[in-house]
């Protein structure tokens, strides 16, 4: 298995509509990566989409479809789709298309376009219920995170007041984000005022859907050095999934995502997370999904991860720095598309390269992605 | 009665029945609304990459060999070529039409580009290489959409 | 702050810029399977079944003719009460197309009684107001009179306290 690096990154911004097509979204992403390596389209030999659900930008076949967008036209292509778990997912692809050898550089570019689905992007989930047991209920995809959230509660007795820092902490992260759509300084109160959705999820506790692209380069090890002297190197990766009768398992804690955790940490000769890791990007389209997922990627003991948050410690000057880059509840959720601030923002860390979101002398991170029916995990491990 | 036995009685299985529900809109994106204003005004649009020469119609934002944006637009003339072109009989639910119709692929002349429409010639008088051109629906009637063409037509 | 690319719209600029509207007119005939089969078909008669495995003794709820852990065909049909413990739930403003109600839906999952441990399904509760709902809670199915039952979930309306318990 060859040495694998990332080297260069881009994304749009995220707003609840763009005027660009999925293809010209693609574009404006991967060039600005192709810029920020010093590439060109000649030199990708491999071209990875990540893009959920076809149903958001009602085009079937999407992954044809934003081909040429992507760079893609006559090359080696696929897509990856694996609903929210894809922003980590189509990293790993690209990480395992340069790992196997069969390309030199791989272009990964992730894209959602959300805002073609009326009246409400929710539309879309509707295909994603078993069509006997669940479709006749008539559900709302807000419900099924509610019951998960409430049962994590119930079962760890958290307060709604501590799973609110969460929110407040990466709505204020993401006014350092230029892609940001829903950046704000807020306040618990704010959280715990604003309107009730499905109880206990309130409004400032879910991340919007959004459109959006997002693009990373990956190089392997002996092709690194002309492009920078600056590369992050992949050191783990894990994926793991359970079965969609998510009704038959009890919600508080997402084994999958700790599955996958562990095949990334033993590739990567982890064995302490929190003491080896400098900078976590955990995927928060809720706020107590931070928790739930710092205590699946194993970052602290079940139940606790309330406690961190309170004490500051997932703060960008804390010990342990968690979504720095504001995560989707600051920048936004155009679920493919996180991967600019899951694996991008990780990169962008690791590199130096954060601006003002910059968590200093960060060496080691951590990027997650959480995906369909409460089920899928995908875990990156990169070192500087 | 698992999957190593024999049905005995068929009508106990059921089948359940639904649907997609959904309506979409598409923008036509930062490329496509400039040409589809312009072709409610009747008149194509097409976007010329200076590093390899294609022009692209519809137009592009980036060109997708040299991956570059483009930003030279330039005004394309009403004349078209028959590239290809195939004799439908049959609508969408695969009912037979009345007339059977013509779609093609019409090459824009002097671009790398075209566009899939209806042809409104005869059936037996179609030859690919002729010169056609785009019939607009009357002015106040176009929406900027590909349908604010009726068809291509001698 | 530098600026990343993209071009945002708002909702009214939505309408205005040139675009194509479409409606998918697609429908689907899902084969119901023969645990999915039963079950429905047992529904319409007022009753839940359910389906064990005879190697790890698990009882499935609802039905599948293979368990997922011995990963071979499962064994024995059991019928199952219509009683069962909230397992977890949701108060929801909320409706399939995201739009504001005002009468909240109440919502969960509920453990069924007789089933191995965490088999349950989603169903709503009834007359009962948010406040009463909590953890653990014992309830029981309210059936739609025989003549209205269809073999579907629907046939249970919802679950409601259970009468003699807390």
């Amino acid at each position: 298995m060859r040495d694998v690096a990332c080297v260069g990154a881009g994304m749009t911004i995220f707003s609840r509509r763009l005027k660009e097509t999925g293809k010209e979204m693609c574009f404006e992403a991967v060039r600005m990566a192709l810029d920020e390596a010093g590439l060109e389209l000649k030199d990708i030999d491999t071209v990875v989409c990540g893009s959920a659900p076809d149903a958001f930008d009602g085009i079937h076949m999407k992954g044809e479809n934003l081909l040429d967008g992507c760079g893609g036209a006559k090359k080696t292509y696929m897509r990856v789709f694996t609903g929210g778990g894809t922003g980590v997912l189509a990293p790993i692809a690209g990480w395992w298309h340069v790992a196997s050898g069969v390309s030199d550089v791989c272009m990964v570019i992730c894209e959602e376009k959300m805002s073609s689905c009326f009246p409400h992007p929710q539309s879309a989930f509707g295909h994603i219920w078993d069509p006997i047991l669940e479709r006749p209920i008539q559900p709302n995809l807000v419900w099924i995170f509610a019951m998960e959230m409430n049962r994590y509660m119930h079962v760890h007795n958290i307060k709604k007041e501590d799973i609110a820092l969460v929110s407040v902490k990466n709505k204020g992260n993401a006014l350092d984000h230029p892609s940001a759509q829903l950046a704000a300084k807020i306040t618990v109160d704010d959280v715990l005022n604003s309107e009730v959705m499905a109880w206990p999820v309130q409004r400032l506790d879910i991340s919007p859907p959004s459109d959006g692209a997002a693009a990373l380069i990956f190089a392997a090890g002996d092709k690194v050095g002309p492009i920078t002297d600056n590369p992050v190197w992949v050191e783990g990766v894990g994926w793991c999934i359970d079965s969609t009768m998510w009704t038959n398992r009890d919600l508080y804690f997402p084994q999958y995502v700790a599955k996958a955790a562990k095949m990334a940490y033993k590739m990567a000769g982890i064995h302490n997370p929190f003491k080896e890791i400098d900078v976590a990007e955990p995927y928060d389209p809720f706020d107590y999904k931070e928790l739930h997922h710092m205590e699946g990627l194993l970052l602290c003991k079940k139940g606790e991860a309330a406690n961190l948050t309170r004490e500051g410690v997932t703060q960008r000057d804390g010990d342990l720095p968690t979504c720095p880059s504001g995560g989707l509840l600051g920048v936004g959720n155009p679920i493919a598309a996180t991967m600019g601030v899951k694996a991008g923002e990780i990169y962008w860390q690791l590199a130096g390269k954060a601006g003002k979101r910059q968590v200093p002398d960060a060496r080691t991170g951590v990027c997650q992605a959480w995906g369909d029916l409460m089920q899928y995990g995908s875990v990156m491990v990169m070192r500087s | 009665m698992t999957f190593i036995d024999r049905i005995e009685r068929p009508e106990d299985f059921r089948h359940w029945f639904g649907d997609m529900e959904a309506q979409y809109v598409y923008t036509s994106g930062v490329a496509g609304d400039k040409f589809f204003t312009a072709l409610k005004k009747g008149k194509f649009l097409g976007t010329k990459c200076d590093q390899c020469g294609k022009v692209y119609v519809p137009p592009r934002m980036y060109c997708e060999e040299c991956f570059k944006a483009l930003t030279e637009w330039i005004d394309i003339p009403n004349k078209g070529i028959v590239d290809t072109y195939t004799v439908v009989h049959v609508d969408r639910d695969e009912n037979l039409l009345e007339t059977p119709e013509i779609r093609a692929f019409i090459r824009m002349e002097g671009t790398d580009g075209g566009l899939v429409h209806k042809l409104d010639v005869p059936a037996e008088a179609v030859k690919i290489g002729m010169p056609v051109k785009a019939v607009f629906k009357k002015e106040k009637e176009r929406e900027g959409r590909i349908t604010d063409i009726l068809y291509f037509a001698k | 702050m530098e600026k990343y690319p993209g071009e945002a719209l708002s909702s009214k600029k939505m309408k205005e810029v040139t675009h194509e509207k479409w409606n998918p007119r697609v429908k689907y005939a899902w084969s119901c399977g023969e645990a999915m089969s039963r079950f429905l078909n047992e529904l319409k008669k007022g009753k839940l079944i359910g389906r064990k495995c005879h190697s790890c003794g698990k009882i499935y709820f609802p039905p599948a003719m293979f368990c997922k852990f011995c990963f071979k065909p499962t064994d024995e049909w059991v019928y199952l009460p219509d009683t069962g413990k909230v397992m977890t739930y949701s108060i929801s403003y909320l409706d399939m197309h995201a739009n504001r109600i005002e009468e909240p839906i109440l919502v969960g999952v509920i453990d069924i009684d007789g089933a191995s441990e965490n088999m349950g399904i989603m169903h709503y509760f009834g007359e009962m107001s948010p406040d009463d709902l909590t953890f653990g809670m014992k309830v029981k199915a309210v059936w739609k009179p025989e003549g209205e039952r269809t073999g579907s979930v629907t046939d249970i309306k919802y679950f409601k306290p259970l009468e003699g318990s807390e």
